[in-house]
């Protein structure tokens, strides 16, 4: 393994101006290998989904040093290469695709933009055949699908540049869990067909378990602590509030806690 | 021991353009003193039979059953103004966002206080004093300063102990709570359900927990209904879950990614057009 293929070195994120200016994100690294699934996990407002939105450039106020594929990335604005390779699938399927334009006219305006002319129509058919929805959803609206249907085709427009790079935030979170286990499953097998590189934010611990390799786990804008994910199955944390997380996940998932005890000799 | 609710054949339809749209279809169920868990996916009716339950389904749509009723008095047949009476005295509803269940424009304390004085006589100072002590058996610190705050300046998990606060005041004998954590975080989750927990076992309360989270509900609940397609599909009790038999249940249960047992593929649900034709297994005590 060369070049990592998500770099970013001491990244500060800021809202608002003036004396409102407050840092949400407190300077952190991450490093992502080409081809590895590496999740963010940590409660609302700990600045995991801020960090991709930096990434893709939709936040303006920003220091640190990222890089995606060799190529750094400036203050604001992307280069079409950047946004080739690298694509989002947002939290909510319901917000993120617009109601008056059918699944055909979303993914072929995808395409256009991406300046990709020839063979529209079959690719359009390919990729819906891709994230498991047949030919029939080509022509309907977003209001004719399930959740999980809708969330198949954010899959299909952000696969449809051929990105190398998928940056998942919560792309289950708003879903059923019988439709969150095809979704997950369908995310694997992209991933292993197309070498995806997986970026993904969860607060879903059992989510990140089942799909990363590496977890990063963020408070309050910082990475409190990065762990294997086999350690994080053998509960083998470090940091007080990873294992506060571990615990709560177990605990609503019906399992035994660790136990007060446990934790404090851990 | 008479049952606080008791079911029977309770169907809701809403008529469409092509047709009408059964939600619930025909489902029976009572109860008692104890916590009751409604699990389905989304569209499988369990909300609907919350919302049936107090009154809360609106033209066009249509609620029928043999029999819906509360300590023996009949909710189907009840006036608006006894329904109105009903609602927050003798059966509260906890929804699932507390963004978009609080009064934006009102306080906390305001709305709180609001709550109780609909359905007692007490005065201003002592449902103020109440008011104080209720946030304090949600464990919210620092109830006084809460008091004087809007919505929008408390966090999510801090507004759904507000709506627990709001809605246990009255004293209801009945609490519905539908999916009253999936708007919030993992580690919040849990400490509201603890306080849900504590306060429906203290004050002997019934309640009806809505969830698609099966794990969720069958380590909270002591019964189980499982609906699919408007219909209960299984019964059991909670603690003998892993003994359910519908390929239904089995497939909820099995699609949760479990974070010490990994598997390299999730089990998607196959779902069986007969389990729709089954007929409803009742869950009258």
């Amino acid at each position: 393994m060369s070049q990592p293929e998500i770099q970013i070195e001491g990244l500060e994120v800021f809202f608002g101006d003036g004396p409102e200016r407050t840092r949400v994100v407190h300077g952190i690294d991450l490093n992502v290998a080409q081809g590895e699934s590496y999740g963010l996990v940590g409660e609302s407002g700990s600045g995991k989904s801020t960090v991709l939105r930096a990434l893709v450039g939709l936040v303006p106020d920003w220091h640190g040093t990222m890089s995606v594929g060799g190529e750094s990335l400036q203050r604001l604005g992307r280069s079409k290469e950047f946004y080739r390779r690298v694509q989002m699938v947002f939290q909510d399927p319901y917000a993120s695709l617009h109601p008056r334009q059918t699944v055909d006219r979303v993914l072929s305006e995808t395409l256009a933009l991406h300046g990709i002319k020839d063979g529209v129509d079959a690719r359009i058919d390919r990729l819906l055949e891709q994230v498991g929805l047949g030919g029939g959803f080509r022509f309907r609206y977003p209001h004719q699908l399930s959740g999980g249907q809708r969330q198949r085709v954010a899959i299909a427009r952000a696969l449809a540049p051929e990105p190398k790079v998928l940056l998942l935030d919560e792309p289950t979170s708003a879903l059923d869990v019988s439709v969150q286990a095809e979704i997950l499953n369908l995310l694997s097998d992209l991933r292993s067909e197309f070498g995806l590189t997986y970026l993904m934010v969860s607060h879903d611990l059992g989510v990140i378990g089942h799909m990363c390799d590496r977890v990063a786990v963020m408070q309050t804008g910082e990475i409190v602590e990065t762990l294997e994910v086999d350690a994080m199955r053998k509960l083998d944390a470090q940091h007080p509030y990873t294992r506060h997380l571990l615990d709560s996940a177990l605990r609503s998932a019906g399992h035994e806690g660790m136990g007060e005890a446990q934790r404090s000799a851990g | 021991m008479s049952n606080l609710l008791d079911i029977e054949n309770l169907s809701v339809r809403f008529p469409t353009r092509s047709g009408t749209f059964e939600a619930v279809r025909g489902i029976s169920l009572s109860l008692g003193k104890e916590r009751l868990g409604i699990v389905g996916e989304s569209g499988s009716g369990k909300s609907m039979t919350g919302r049936a339950i107090l009154g809360l389904i609106r033209k066009p749509g249509e609620v029928t059953a043999d029999r819906l009723e509360m300590q023996g008095e009949s909710l189907l047949d009840a006036s608006p103004k006894r329904m109105r009476a009903i609602r927050g005295k003798h059966i509260s509803m906890i929804m699932q966002d507390p963004k978009y269940s609080l009064n934006p424009v009102m306080t906390v304390g305001d709305q709180i206080i609001e709550a109780l004085r609909t359905h007692e006589k007490v005065g201003k100072a002592e449902a103020y004093k109440r008011a104080l002590e209720m946030l304090d058996a949600v464990a919210i610190r620092e109830p006084e300063r809460v008091m004087k705050l809007y919505p929008h300046e408390v966090s999510g998990g801090m507004g759904q102990r507000i709506m627990i606060a709001m809605m246990l005041i009255p004293n209801p004998e009945i609490l519905i709570a539908d999916e009253p954590t999936s708007a919030l975080d993992v580690s919040v989750q849990l400490q509201v359900l603890e306080i849900m927990d504590r306060l429906v076992r203290e004050r002997g309360m019934g309640l009806i927990f809505i969830s698609h989270d099966l794990n969720l509900v069958a380590g909270f609940c002591d019964r189980v209904a499982v609906m699919y397609a408007g219909r209960i599909v299984e019964v059991c009790e909670a603690g003998k879950l892993h003994e359910a038999k519908h390929p239904y249940t089995l497939g909820l249960l099995n699609s949760v990614p479990d974070l010490e047992r990994p598997r390299p593929r999730l089990e998607a649900l196959q779902r069986d057009p007969a389990w729709r034709e089954a007929p409803s297994v009742s869950a009258m005590l």
